[in-house]
């Protein structure tokens, strides 16, 4: 069982319909022991990084997911889901985030100068190295992206980035910790592909 | 670099599609389903459904339908049409909607726009204006354009975005329906200072015209159209590949 952690950030129900369509059982809980118990989680979030750091801790499945990352199980932080993974954010004044991806969350003015923010819409992965959760991926292959701010600094971790003004990050994985910047719920057949080799997928380590 | 998108809008009345004609490979041309997956494999980058159901009481049938698309179709999901209230915003998110567009709704009660991007965030809330020029100036029509309000679009438009709408849906009613190419004028006046995407509704009759809006109006992040869908006369992937050959960045599928 796939659990979707629900900690009151928005709309889980594109993401489950996305696993169920390549037949996964994901099951949206707010439960501790469902979290702990499941063989993969994900990890959603849309809106500021603070709002969502203080629901995730306040709901105290910020502990669960930590606990099944600890423990080896899969986990993959979608947008500002993986956003949480890093140590920090700048979003509105320093936030800490579950640390389990190193390098901090900051705004993509720097490198999208001159261009709109958020960055909506469809833009190209760029895969920095071969890795297991881009098995069926091909190098340009469009994905669907919403957002304002991203990871930096995260040196090995790293998996795919995308130009937008200049390199910003796509993805990121460390071992069994893994997260999308992008949707793959929203990203088409690219996207279920990429749903399904996390599903698949016993071991991350690359 | 980000791709230009080009959207479907698709108008449902009573939970089917109002107008389209038979596909090769699409049984039932009045399913959302059905006719959203066939946008969806053609490459559309997006889709809006856009309910125009008149009574209250049928307005469930648009929510169980959307809910039906939102489990087989894997692209944003944009709804439009009858969105007055928070609530509103609510029952159509639940559903499995990405983003909610708001027109007449918002003009009535423009806190509704702050109201909705505080509770789900920028992303989530699309303006969507009704255009035409009046003795030379642009107005906000409401009510589908049946109704002139005499607010000055350009304002309003701008107002919108200050109060935290996440893209603009710039339709002209001066241009809608002619099929001679999208209003670049307007539209031009409106990217000149929307730091929000915004997207070209109202026009569009040929490839030609894609390629002239993406061209001449550069900031414009997106083409929506329904008729010259819905009927054949363009077909997706072939806009898809002109684009990409004019120099265009486009998504392929």
């Amino acid at each position: 069982m796939i659990a979707i952690v629900d900690y009151g950030v928005g709309n889980l129900f594109s993401l489950q319909s996305s696993f169920a369509f390549i037949g996964q059982r994901a099951e949206v809980t707010a439960d501790r022991e469902r979290i702990l118990n499941a063989d993969r989680v994900v990890l959603p979030g849309v809106g500021a990084f603070g709002d969502a750091a203080d629901k995730l801790n306040a709901s105290g499945l910020a502990d669960a997911v930590r606990e099944a990352a600890a423990r080896g199980v899969p986990l993959l932080g979608i947008c500002l889901g993986m956003q949480l993974l890093f140590d920090q954010s700048e979003e509105f004044g320093p936030h800490e985030g579950l640390g389990l991806i190193p390098g901090r969350v900051v705004s993509m003015r720097g490198v999208a100068a001159g261009l709109k923010l958020p960055q909506i819409g469809w833009n190209a992965l760029h895969l920095t190295r071969p890795h297991p959760l881009f098995r069926y991926v091909r190098e340009g292959d469009q994905v669907y992206f919403v957002h304002s701010f991203h990871g930096t600094d995260c040196g090995e971790s790293l998996l795919a980035t995308t130009e937008y003004g200049g390199a910003v990050t796509a993805a990121v994985g460390k071992n069994n910790v893994l997260g999308c910047q992008f949707h793959p719920e929203k990203s088409g057949k690219v996207g279920l592909s990429i749903l399904k080799a996390f599903a698949e997928t016993e071991d991350f380590t690359c | 670099m980000i791709s230009k998108r080009i959207i479907p809008c698709l108008d449902v009345r009573d939970g089917r599609v109002v107008k389209g004609v038979h596909f090769e490979g699409l049984r039932d041309v009045s399913s959302p389903v059905e006719l959203g997956k066939y946008y969806s494999d053609a490459g559309a980058d997006e889709l809006v459904f856009y309910d125009i159901t008149a009574s209250a009481e049928n307005r469930g049938l648009f929510t169980d339908i959307l809910r039906e698309v939102a489990q087989n179709i894997f692209i944003p999901l944009t709804v439009g049409g009858g969105i007055n209230t928070l609530d509103d915003f609510d029952r159509v998110l639940k559903c499995g909607a990405d983003k909610v567009s708001v027109n007449s709704g918002a003009v009535r009660n423009p806190g509704l726009i702050d109201e909705a991007a505080r509770r789900y965030g920028s992303q989530c809330v699309v303006l969507s204006a009704d255009v035409k020029r009046v003795n030379g100036a642009y107005h906000v029509f409401v009510r589908g354009g049946r109704e002139d309000t005499g607010i000055e679009a350009l304002n309003w438009i701008r107002e919108g975005i200050s109060r935290g709408a996440g893209e603009i849906v710039l339709n002209s009613m001066d241009t809608d329906g002619v099929k001679g190419g999208f209003d670049l004028p307007m539209l031009q006046a409106v990217c000149a200072f929307s730091d929000v995407p915004v997207i070209a509704s109202g026009g569009a009759g040929c490839i030609e015209d894609f390629v002239t809006l993406f061209r001449e109006c550069p900031q414009a992040d997106a083409g929506l159209a329904a008729s010259i869908f819905h009927f054949g006369e363009v077909l997706i992937p072939e806009l898809k590949r002109e684009l990409k050959k004019q120099g265009i960045p486009v998504r392929e599928v």
